[in-house]
């Protein structure tokens, strides 16, 4: 547990039956996205294998949704703003049942419907296109207010990249959900510390995240965003404090590229990682071994 | 014209206008092209949105701090709860308006032209157009309706939106197109756009045998001479240059378009495929607008017509008093029949 924050560490830790149960999930999601990645011969892969334990968190803890009917008006809403973890997000998908496994090969491929970058209009369970940067915040607050005003209890969850705090609107959209009391939003903002052109802080400095955050009304809590137990931990805090108070809440993970992978986690950062052909074999099996040894521990 | 004056903004024109006529004053935001005396309605958007709402609980209304600038005031006046302010901050304004349509309501969003068109673009075409989402961009303020300079006058609104795929564009031209259109707009699946008048809007078309249907033009009058295609608010001015050039025997039909996309070439183009004089009238630049649209629908029809643009002119505009510009950039009752005369030889 590294539960960094500025909060109050949680109550109680969550069961290690949970914690176990997202880890495999987690495990699984990497595990589909290095088939995605091997089918492109390269991607987004660092990524998803980054955010896998923040997907594994949303989509096998905290989400209600039915697999059967990704349209049903009473799930909760998970947008995607980062079009390009779409491999990581399509992972998680097939993990919730929404996208059949079988499908996942497909990836990036002509006439299939999971695109490279993310979008509503091809991809069951898509809730948003993401892909231009620092929209999907400004249309959580608006499904928040919306959801709010029909009477449901539906949750949203917007998932964003520390790259996306370059983008005005995201700023927009946090003072948006303060000034109207969002405490049915929360954004989780996977801090990777990396951007297209570089190390996020050789780019355009975001740090202090935290207290930006915190100063714009957000209930605000950093986690290790590859802790499952954190970001479990994180959620449950929300749970017993946010709706209560009407204040939205953010999840700040500091995530590690190509978690989960020692040939990945040590390779040159790259927004967009090479893989050559021999290689996706022995990141499979890292992950696995990784993956088998700690789970024993 | 309008000659209100406030001490707020008031840049008096630099223009050559005629020594012996004191200088115009700029109007503040809220000017008014209505003729001294002419009938108007007050506030028609805001009114027909309450209307709207008031049969259908799905409807919303959102604003970036210009709810009282664009008649959405009155709206959030009726209906508290379902108003969002959502601050100066237009692209929150239409993300969160998508994120609305989203859960199955139907918004309205309303800010100044130049906003939406210019600053918010991107959010409009992801989150709005892309997913056909039933929001409603309602922009204040459109082509030359201001005195405040190229901040505020969305002289290429049109140019902009007309690119975007299933955005359907309404100009309207006086109180009745918006009474009518907004339920229309409300009903229409897909995104819209409309080229608000708000205030004290005239009131013209009921004198016409005219109702506003989506996606239709309607010949307003008949005439052997000239065919004025319009929209906004330039068909009051082509209805009211056809009555002036009727003094110099010149007999002008008029075709009002207030659906500029999707766009009824077929109404338009067969009133064109006659020897009369086809003239275009927009309040908007000659680049993008209606009469490129009208342009490129007689082009594809292979009709070989010549169409005469009165149109605002390719540049930044100036600052200054409306019947000033209006007169200046050749939108005024005077200059249309000068440029008619003029063509006609």
């Amino acid at each position: 547990m590294t539960l960094s924050s500025v909060e109050a560490a949680p109550t109680a830790a969550p069961e290690p039956g949970r914690v176990d149960r997202i880890r495999a999930a987690a495990y699984r999601i990497r595990h589909h996205a290095l088939t995605m990645g091997e089918v492109q011969g390269q991607g987004y892969v660092g990524q998803a294998l980054g955010a896998a334990d923040m997907l594994a968190s949303v989509y096998a803890d905290q989400l209600t949704y039915r697999a059967e009917d990704p349209h049903w008006e009473g799930r909760d809403r998970f947008l995607l703003s980062t079009g390009h973890y779409a491999i990581g997000h399509y992972a998680a998908l097939a993990e919730a049942g929404i996208v059949p496994v079988a499908e996942l090969e497909t990836y990036g491929s002509d006439d299939s419907r999971l695109p490279m970058s993310g979008m509503s209009t091809y991809t069951p369970g898509m809730e948003i296109s993401g892909g231009s940067l620092g929209h999907g915040l400004t249309i959580a607050v608006g499904m928040a207010l919306g959801l709010r005003l029909q009477g449901s209890a539906s949750r949203v969850i917007n998932f964003l990249s520390d790259g996306e705090l370059d983008e005005g609107s995201t700023w927009e959209a946090a003072m948006g959900a303060h000034h109207h009391q969002l405490g049915n939003l929360t954004a989780m903002v996977d801090i990777n510390a990396l951007q297209a052109d570089g190390a996020t802080d050789t780019v355009l400095r975001t740090e202090p995240v935290t207290e930006k955050w915190e100063s714009f009304g957000w209930y605000t809590q950093r986690v290790d965003g590859n802790d499952v137990g954190a970001l479990l931990a994180a959620f449950d805090n929300i749970a017993t404090r946010s709706a209560a108070t009407g204040q939205p809440s953010v999840i700040l993970c500091d995530t590690k590229v190509g978690r989960g992978v020692p040939l990945l986690e040590t390779r040159e950062k790259a927004h967009f990682m090479r893989i050559e052909e021999h290689e996706w074999q022995i990141c499979r099996e890292q992950l696995t071994a990784g993956y088998e040894g700690t789970a024993s521990a | 014209m309008s000659t209100l004056t406030t001490a707020a903004g008031a840049a008096g024109s630099s223009a050559p206008v005629q020594a012996a006529k004191p200088k115009l004053k700029t109007s503040a935001m809220i000017a008014s092209f209505a003729d001294p005396g002419q009938k108007t309605t007050p506030a028609p958007f805001g009114h027909a949105l309450v209307k709207a709402a008031e049969a259908d609980t799905r409807i919303v209304g959102l604003t970036a701090d210009l709810g009282k600038y664009t008649d959405m005031h009155i709206f959030a006046k009726a209906f508290p709860e379902r108003f969002f302010q959502m601050g100066m901050a237009e692209q929150l304004l239409f993300g969160a308006a998508a994120g609305m349509a989203e859960t199955g309501l139907i918004p309205f969003a309303s800010t100044y032209s130049v906003f939406a068109a210019r600053r918010a673009y991107d959010f409009l075409c992801l989150d709005i157009a892309e997913p056909n989402l039933n929001v409603n961009i309602v922009g204040g303020l459109p082509g030359l309706t201001t005195g405040y300079g190229p901040s505020h006058q969305a002289t290429e609104d049109m140019a902009i939106f007309r690119g975007m795929p299933n955005l359907t564009i309404v100009d309207p031209c006086d109180s009745i197109d918006i009474e009518q259109a907004v339920p229309q707009l409300a009903a229409s699946d897909g995104p819209t756009y409309l080229r608000l008048l708000r205030g004290n809007v005239p009131t013209v078309l009921d004198e016409y045998d005219y109702t506003f249907e989506l996606g239709k033009a309607k010949v307003l009058r008949g005439g052997n001479d000239v065919v004025f295609v319009s929209s906004g608010l330039m068909t009051m001015r082509a209805l009211q240059a056809a009555e002036a050039l009727a003094k110099h025997n010149v007999d002008v039909a008029v075709v009002h378009t207030p659906t500029i996309k999707p766009f009824d070439s077929a109404t338009v183009l067969a009133e064109l495929s006659t020897d009369r004089l086809a003239v275009t009238l927009e309040n908007h630049t000659v680049v993008g607008g209606l009469f490129e649209t009208v342009a490129s629908a007689v082009v594809t029809a292979g009709l070989g017509k010549r169409v005469v643009p009165i149109a605002l002119p390719d540049q930044f505009l100036d600052a200054g008093a409306l019947p000033t510009l209006h007169e200046r950039y050749g939108l005024s009752v005077d200059r249309i029949v000068a440029k008619v005369l003029a063509e006609l030889g």
